[in-house]
């Protein structure tokens, strides 16, 4: 069947603003839906209140509500827009949730929609426990024996049942398994009970047979209106039972399943998805199997693209939100080509030739206090993916990505102590494959590593060969190590870092690099092809190895490369990935090759038709290192993927790469508090005084001289990691104590605190001449809250018009004098109509997407261009810099409070949200400005 | 679980060597039986599943290399086997696990390739070789582990026979009749070109009798037992190559008794009918092909493990109707016959490994031999008495 020819117009629901357990990969598969209708000649309107997507710009979509997502809004956009159908699989459990409500209230029959997708009668049956129980026994798939109960005298009747604690409790109705987990004792048991109860908006929970210590699989398919059914990918969990999949360390493809047992979990797969409609579109199914016996359990199904389906995506090549929304207008599988290779059909099943490895990342020193065990409840605030020839590889080069100052799987400093070894791995944590490590390192067996933490021994056997050769490493001198040797180690994933940290003699990381250069150790770049090199492949995805043959060809072109911001993290998240792939399209305007380098898989930056070339690598020195060498680019752009690609530029600075835009040591001067006080002190623009500090004595000293309160900081990071305000000389030594025991080395910055000041976030662009101010945006909450948990306006509420033209006139100053070429962010604070300037960042920073959504100006576009010599006055001239903003834009922030029930609700100078949404007023009765206004003092604590 | 303590492949290598018929030499570690090996040189790309691939014996004459690097992870099973030992000449692997993880295994994939003295390389650039193969065409090649002298082993590749012209299936076909199993179900007799335990097991869910025939065996002796079906099974080998198969086959075709031929089975049938078969430039082995039935529109992932396959242009309507095509390549997957009760497929409806989407193809056979002589299957087959094998 061809596409649908009496749908003209679809309206597209997003997922909203970023919270844990529905993050980025929905900006990736709805500006993946978006652009494919658009091609196929449709016309799309979407709606999204998160304006840091690129779903939400205007390359996406023919018409963009940044609206909230509430039944209220959709209606109103509906009986505006006229739509002919909905597509409400692609903005995850939120938009899944509008759509079936509405649906519930007859809406979207009363008003002509088609829901496309999805089966909308089957989404209850999909989130309601015990009827997706029903269906399943009806089907013949096993289960998990379980049952719902209303209340703790049934909850524990059930248990009694079920032989016993533990058990499984898991609420029903909500996101990311939000209140769920396993319970040990009947303490804990009681309080999560009640806990899930008043979280489930049905007030249900379910009480289920504890499947600890089995393996978990999820399977992604695809269907059509024909029926016909393809498995994308197999993910196949490292870790047990019992943590929820977004936390779990994944591969792809499954390596421990035989055939039988495959196929058998395929048959189910099918028959499941099957039962729950006959809707086109994508799907999700998980899986547990106990492995002595090999009993097979369907845990849920998802009906909608899911975090997985981008996972997926990344790790095949296939992509799946680009399929499944051309399947929801009526395509079949078999009209469909592979776009990858161009020739071949796209309902077959991808075949990979590489080991694809996720790890998530978590933000758990953001939150004081916080259960660091991994449970099925979702923690995660991001992940990265790594690409490898074989599991060790891609494990080391998963650790790479992270960014958490790991250079692989360990090997790179002293080692933990013993004893901490075996707590840590009795319960899962999310160092596990690290710990695992350094058991083996202290020799443990692996049958004792998997008794105590249930992984399966193949991935226990892949972790202790890294070992043993790490073991071979150490017992060279680097001058010791021949050719085929060096290959070997590299071919199991070790850094250069690691190398050199290992071998017997002192050596830096560069004489590695150079020693394994000279024995022509070089990696090779294979590409990503769905089909294991089967068919020749169009697409320009790569991954490195250390093979013998590199498939990406160098082209003419003149080339740009652009650094992506790694893994999501609380402070640096999808805001960044936003200006990165305009980078990327702004490069290709300018008639460039632009080049991605990227490892987190949520993202749009890493879809591979966005960038000429994608390098699906760690945002890591060496791996960066070997692109540049290989591709030799005019320069890198590092100012757009937040604190990640700028770590990096310091690097390039010494090693002679060009960075495009702002230079290195402008950069330098911006973040070296002492070289930033003195210009401004030279352009007479005023500070709070400071001091800064290397040891804790002279921290107390610098205090003692400022006076309190002063806000205690460490430089070079983001989203006022480890920030504190401090009120006496014991929280100083105390705060002081807390950062170097992270950040052994760094340097302390304390700045006396401003109390109730009003807080200003300033965004500009500079081109060296002249500086245009992009907003200004005047925060709610005062002085103290993180700018990033703050609620913004643009333009201020209640500056006078002389401080704003003090404002412009201080960011002009700061970045003329600074050099910047690009982007530039200041923090001020006003208090008593005296404006005082913060901190200045030379880069891209999370408010961009917010003001360009406000305004209506591209301005990561704007700045990409100017960084790459454009001048502002051409956009002046063509009236590109003309805000089109009426009223007011309020950006207000979003947390995931309920993923850590036993933190304290408070905010200080360190970020904690998660995300953002915003809102357009045009008074301020407005309930929008109303609420954090009245509140705004609310939650300040330190 | 019976690994050792230490992988032995990391620690203390042994060196092998393969050769290409085009002068290409890779030098890798030795897994599996010591020793030396030859055949043509074509990939799988299966992720799962290599022990029924090596025990397949379509297989026979060729060396196996594996396109998912990771081969040997849980081990072996000796109830997956398709056929009593492997069939493979030689085994080539990215990173050949020594160690396995299955509760449920009986052995080693190292094990059990010494055991039945399989020869294997692994280490080497795999990926770079499916390329090569995949722009330069199949070809034979040497792996060894005894003789690592580059030019000898080049000789040795060049000089191995080719596979095209080349019949295999009298070496792997049995020598007696005997009977598989027996049920109320019709009598399908099958001829053993190299049939897979799998197949014997689709008919046996379905409570077929059914008794498999050596390849030599006289139609009328087949007869002799009264079959309601007759089954030419898949095989190794260039089907061209085997005349007295055909014009057995040909006779078969007079009888009116239905037939089901699958892979080589499907290639005896068309050219028994008068169609033409070529051997394919490199050929479809995985497990993720897609395959349209034309009459329904659907679209199957199947198994596929061919090197010759049946020409499109030879198709006449008043021979046969095409039925199923590769969605890939657009080759002919399967055929209709026009003068008999006969279809074939040239993919694997049995699977093992694969997709089970295709299962059907079993079940119109049934339907074939019910509306020929009345007699009907008993059962309606259950995964699990199809796919018997280890879990």
């Amino acid at each position: 069947m061809p596409k649908r020819t009496d749908i003209k117009k679809i309206l597209l629901i997003g997922s909203g603003p970023i919270i844990i357990g529905q993050a980025c990969e929905f900006d990736y598969s709805g500006s993946q839906a978006s652009r494919s209708l658009r091609a196929e000649g449709y016309e799309i309107v979407l709606v999204n209140s998160n304006p840091a997507t690129i779903m939400t710009d205007p390359v996406t979509a023919d018409k963009i509500y940044l609206r909230p997502l509430t039944p209220d809004s959709i209606k109103q956009i509906v009986e505006d827009e006229k739509p002919d159908a909905v597509l409400p699989t692609m903005g995850g459990q939120t938009a899944l949730n509008l759509a079936n409500k509405l649906h519930q209230q007859g809406y979207w029959e009363k008003m002509g929609v088609d829901v496309i997708g999805v089966d909308i009668d089957a989404i209850n049956i999909t989130e309601d426990r015990q009827q997706f129980r029903d269906l399943m026994e009806k089907i013949g798939i096993d289960q998990a024996r379980s049952r719902v109960a209303k209340s703790l005298l049934e909850a524990k009747e059930i248990t009694q049942e079920l032989g016993g604690l533990p058990v499984v409790i898991r609420p029903s109705f909500t996101l990311g398994g939000s209140g769920g987990g396993i319970v040990w004792s009947p303490d804990e048991f009681d309080k999560k009970v009640m806990r899930g109860l008043e979280l489930s908006p049905v007030h249900e929970v379910l009480i289920e047979e504890c499947l600890f210590g089995w393996k978990e699989f999820e399977l992604e398919l695809l269907r059509d209106a024909n029926d016909n059914v393809i498995i994308i990918c197999t993910i196949e969990n490292v870790d047990p039972m019992g943590v929820h999949t977004g936390d779990s360390l994944t591969v792809a493809p499954s390596q421990t399943l035989t055939d039988k047992q495959f196929q058998r979990m395929r048959d189910a797969a099918i028959r499941m998805m099957r039962s729950i409609g006959t809707f086109a579109g994508g799907c999700n199914v998980q899986f547990a199997l106990e492995p002595k016996t090999g009993r097979m359990i369907a845990i849920e199904i998802n009906p909608r693209v899911s975090r997985s389906s981008a996972l997926a995506s990344k790790a095949t090549g296939y992509p799946i939100a680009k399929v499944a929304s051309k399947l929801a207008v009526g395509y079949t599988l078999d009209e469909l080509k592979n776009d990858v290779t161009g020739t071949t059909s796209a309902c077959f099943e991808p075949s990979i030739d590489y080991v694809v490895t996720k790890i998530p990342r978590f933000n758990f020193e953001k939150f004081e206090g916080v259960d660091e065990e991994l449970t099925t409840q979702m923690k995660a605030v991001g992940e990265v993916m790594a690409i490898g020839r074989t599991f060790a590889e891609s494990l080391q080069k998963a650790w790479q990505s992270l960014e958490n100052g790991y250079h692989g799987l360990g090997a790179d400093r002293d080692e933990t102590a013993r004893f901490e070894i075996r707590d840590r791995l009795k319960k899962s944590y999310w160092d596990r494959t690290l710990q695992i490590r350094n058991a083996f390192k202290l020799g443990a067996s692996v049958e004792e590593v998997a008794d105590i933490s249930k992984v399966d021994p193949w991935f226990l056997y892949q972790i202790q060969d890294i070992v043993t050769l790490e073991g071979e490493i150490r017992k060279k001198a680097l001058s010791q190590i021949d050719e085929p040797f060096m290959r070997e180690v590299k071919r199991y994933g070790f850094s250069d870092y690691q190398i050199a940290y290992l071998v017997q003699d002192d050596v830096s990381e560069n004489e590695v690099r150079a020693f394994r250069q000279s024995l022509g150790v070089k990696p090779s770049y294979q590409v990503v092809d769905t089909c294991a090199g089967e068919f020749p492949a169009q697409t320009p995805y790569f991954y490195s190895s250390y093979e013998s043959n590199t498939e990406s060809e160098v082209s003419e072109k003149e080339k740009i490369i652009i650094l992506g911001s790694g893994p999501n993290r609380i402070g640096q998240g999808i805001e960044f990935d936003y200006s990165c792939v305009h980078g990327v399209l702004a490069s290709k305007e300018m008639g460039y090759e632009a080049i991605m380098i990227n490892c987190n898989p949520e993202t749009v930056s890493t879809d591979f038709d966005v960038a000429d070339k994608l390098y699906f690598e760690p945002v890591f020195l060496e791996r960066v290192r070997d692109v540049i060498e290989h591709e030799n680019p005019k320069g890198v752009i590092v100012q757009l993927g937040g604190q990640t690609a700028l770590k990096l530029s310091r690097d390039f600075d010494k090693l002679g790469i060009p960075i495009i835009g702002t230079s290195f040591d402008s950069m330098d001067l911006a973040e070296d508090r002492g070289r930033f006080s003195d210009i401004l002190k030279e352009l007479e623009i005023p500070f709070p005084p400071y001091g800064a500090a290397r040891t804790e004595r002279e921290a107390v000293e610098r205090a003692e001289e400022i006076g309190y309160p002063l806000l205690v900081r460490p430089s070079y990071v983001l989203g006022g990691q480890g920030m504190r305000i401090a009120i006496n000389k014991d929280e100083v030594e105390e705060y002081t104590q807390r950062i170097w025991k992270l950040m052994p080395d760094n340097v302390i910055l304390l700045d006396l605190f401003l109390e109730n000041g009003i807080e200003l976030d300033v965004d500009a662009i500079c081109d060296g001449e002249e500086v245009w101010v992009c907003g200004i945006m005047q925060h709610i909450e005062p002085a103290g809250v993180h700018s990033g948990d703050s609620t913004a306006v643009l333009p201020p509420y209640s500056m006078s018009d002389d401080v704003q033209q003090t404002v412009r006139q201080y960011i002009r100053d700061i970045a003329l004098r600074l050099g910047v070429i690009g982007l530039i962010n200041v923090q001020m604070v006003v208090k008593n109509d005296h404006v005082y300037v913060i901190e200045a960042n030379p880069r891209a920073s999370r408010t961009v997407p917010f003001v360009a959504k406000a305004t209506g100006i591209p301005i990561s576009n704007i700045a990409t261009k100017v960084m790459l010599g454009e001048k502002l006055k051409t956009f002046r001239e063509n009236g590109d810099l003309v805000s089109k903003l009426e009223g007011f834009a309020v950006k207000e922030p979003v947390f995931s409070w309920d993923k850590f029930p036993e933190v304290p609700k408070e905010l200080g100078p360190e970020m904690k949200s998660t995300g953002e949404a915003i809102a357009f007023i045009q008074d301020f009765d407005d309930e929008a400005f109303r609420k954090p206004f009245e509140m705004r003092n609310l939650y300040l604590s330190r | 679980m019976i690994n050792p303590q230490n992988n032995e492949l990391l620690l203390h290598p042994e060196i092998c060597k393969m050769a290409l018929a085009d002068g290409t030499v890779v030098t890798g570690k030795a897994v599996g039986y010591r020793g030396e090996t030859g055949g043509e040189l074509c990939f799988n790309t299966s992720m799962t599943g290599y022990q029924e691939i090596f025990t397949d014996p379509s297989y026979v004459g060729q060396i196996m290399m594996m396109t998912y690097p990771h081969i040997g992870n849980y081990g072996t099973m000796d109830i997956d086997n398709e056929a009593h030992s492997p069939m493979v000449s030689g085994v080539v692997v990215r990173s050949f696990s020594p160690r396995y993880s299955n509760p449920m295994a009986d052995d080693s994939l190292d094990a059990f390739m010494k055991k039945h003295q399989l020869v294997g390389i692994t280490e080497i650039d795999t990926r770079a070789l499916v390329l090569h193969i995949r722009s330069k065409g199949v070809m034979n090649a040497v792996i060894s582990s005894v003789d690592l002298d580059n030019d000898s082993l080049i000789e040795k590749a060049r000089n191995w026979p080719s596979m095209e012209g080349l019949e295999l299936a009298s070496r792997v076909t049995i020598s007696e009749p005997f009977d598989f199993c027996e049920g109320d179900g019709p009598n399908v007799a099958v001829f053993d070109f190299g049939v897979k335990q799998n197949i014997l097991r689709s008919f046996k869910a379905r409570g077929c009798s059914v008794r498999v025939f050596p390849a030599a065996t006289a139609l009328k002796d087949v007869l002799a037992w009264e079959p309601d079906g007759i089954f030419f099974s898949n095989g190794p080998g260039d089907p061209r190559a085997m005349p007295d198969a055909i014009a057995m086959t040909k006779e078969a075709m007079q009888t009116g008794i239905p037939l089901f031929g699958i892979c080589l089975g499907h290639q005896l049938l068309s050219l028994a009918a008068g169609l033409d078969v070529y051997k394919m430039y490199v050929g479809h082995r995985g497990a993720n092909h897609p395959v349209q039935n034309l009459n329904t529109g659907h679209v199957e992932v199947s198994t596929q493990n061919h090197g010759f396959a049946v020409d499109r242009e030879s198709i006449k309507d008043d021979i046969a109707s095409i039925t199923h095509v590769n969605l890939n390549d657009n080759t002919v997957e399967g055929v209709r016959f026009a003068k008999c009760t006969a279809f074939s497929v040239q993919y694997h409806p049995e699977a093992s490994p694969g997709p089970h989407d295709s299962q059907y193809l079993f079940d119109e056979f049934m339907a074939d031999i019910e509306k020929h002589s009345g007699v009907k299957p008993t059962h309606e087959p259950t995964p699990e008495m199809v796919y018997a094998g280890g879990r």
